[in-house]
């Protein structure tokens, strides 16, 4: 099938903090594309997904392949100030590893 | 029963099926009965019959395909239709596509009864185990679907097909996908 991109860009600025503490089971987002806080409605509650590479091969339970793509899905929450950012928490904290690195901000559950 | 033995009266009434020796120390709960069941979802307001949705997830993710109607479950039943981009007469879930506002009249098209009331059409046929000695066989997995839908599916497309002829790029909108792109 020819790939299509049903998903929007996101980084991990890090987790939701205040300057010295960290609350590490709620990560922020920033969005590409999403400036203020008004933009922000249309991605709450949509699931997001941060896909990493492990360094051994593991079987895809749902796709039945070998596969060493791995994800950990979350959901966004809400918006976090008023310019675009958000705040999301997913089932496992993402490991710090992510933090600078992209997340895909998937298109469902659709409101539209 | 008879029993043995002089003066054991000679017989005697014994259960038939004996109580177990062992019995808990406390009665054990029965669990509540579960009785909620999900109601329909409610339908959003921009997709109606005839209506042209984005499917956003699964197997045909980024078509798109015509929407039908609800079912009893609040499953969307939507139709590529096949010839155009295969998609099959399908449930989806109502979150799981966008609607747009491209629309095409279906309100005489008539949907097979077994596609609306029985929601088990839609199902798979279940795995067969496999017994030790198939094990060592090989078999031809018949990925092929049930006659009947096929059937259905045609009956459904047949009547969906013109309308889509009659507007113009329709066609080539439903066969093409859906992406983000930049901007």
């Amino acid at each position: 099938m020819q790939p299509v991109k049903l998903f929007s860009k996101g980084v991990v600025p890090g987790y939701r903090r205040g300057q010295r503490n960290q609350d590490s089971s709620i990560s922020l987002i920033k969005i590409e594309g999403v400036t203020t806080k008004a933009d922000v409605d249309f991605y709450l509650g949509k699931r997001v997904a941060y896909v990493y590479r492990g360094q051994k091969s593991r079987k895809n339970k749902i796709t039945k392949r070998d596969t060493k793509l791995r994800v950990i899905w979350g959901k966004i929450r809400r918006a976090h100030g008023s310019s675009g950012a958000v705040r999301a928490s997913f089932r496992t904290n993402l490991p710090p590893k992510a933090i600078g690195a992209t997340v895909r901000v998937m298109l469902y559950p659709s409101r539209e | 029963k008879e029993i043995g033995g002089d003066k054991n009266g000679g017989s005697r009434i014994v259960p038939t099926q004996r109580e177990s020796r062992y019995y808990p120390t406390e009665d054990v709960r029965r669990r509540l009965a579960n009785r909620k069941k999900p109601g329909m979802a409610k339908l959003r307001s921009s997709i109606t019959p005839g209506t042209v949705l984005i499917l956003l997830a699964g197997a045909h993710r980024g078509k798109r395909v015509v929407f039908l109607r609800q079912l009893n479950s609040g499953l969307l039943l939507v139709t590529g239709p096949y010839k155009i981009n295969g998609v099959p007469l399908r449930r989806i879930p109502q979150c799981y596509a966008i609607a747009t506002s491209t629309h095409i009249d279906v309100s005489d098209v008539t949907i097979p009864e077994q596609c609306i009331i029985n929601e088990a059409y839609f199902k798979g046929e279940p795995k067969k185990k496999k017994r030790s000695e198939d094990m060592f066989e090989e078999t031809q997995d018949d990925k092929k679907p049930r006659e009947q839908r096929i059937k259905d599916q045609k009956t459904v497309d047949d009547q969906i097909l013109p309308k889509i002829s009659g507007v113009s790029h329709l066609k080539k909108y439903l066969s093409s996908l859906f992406s983000l792109r930049k901007g």
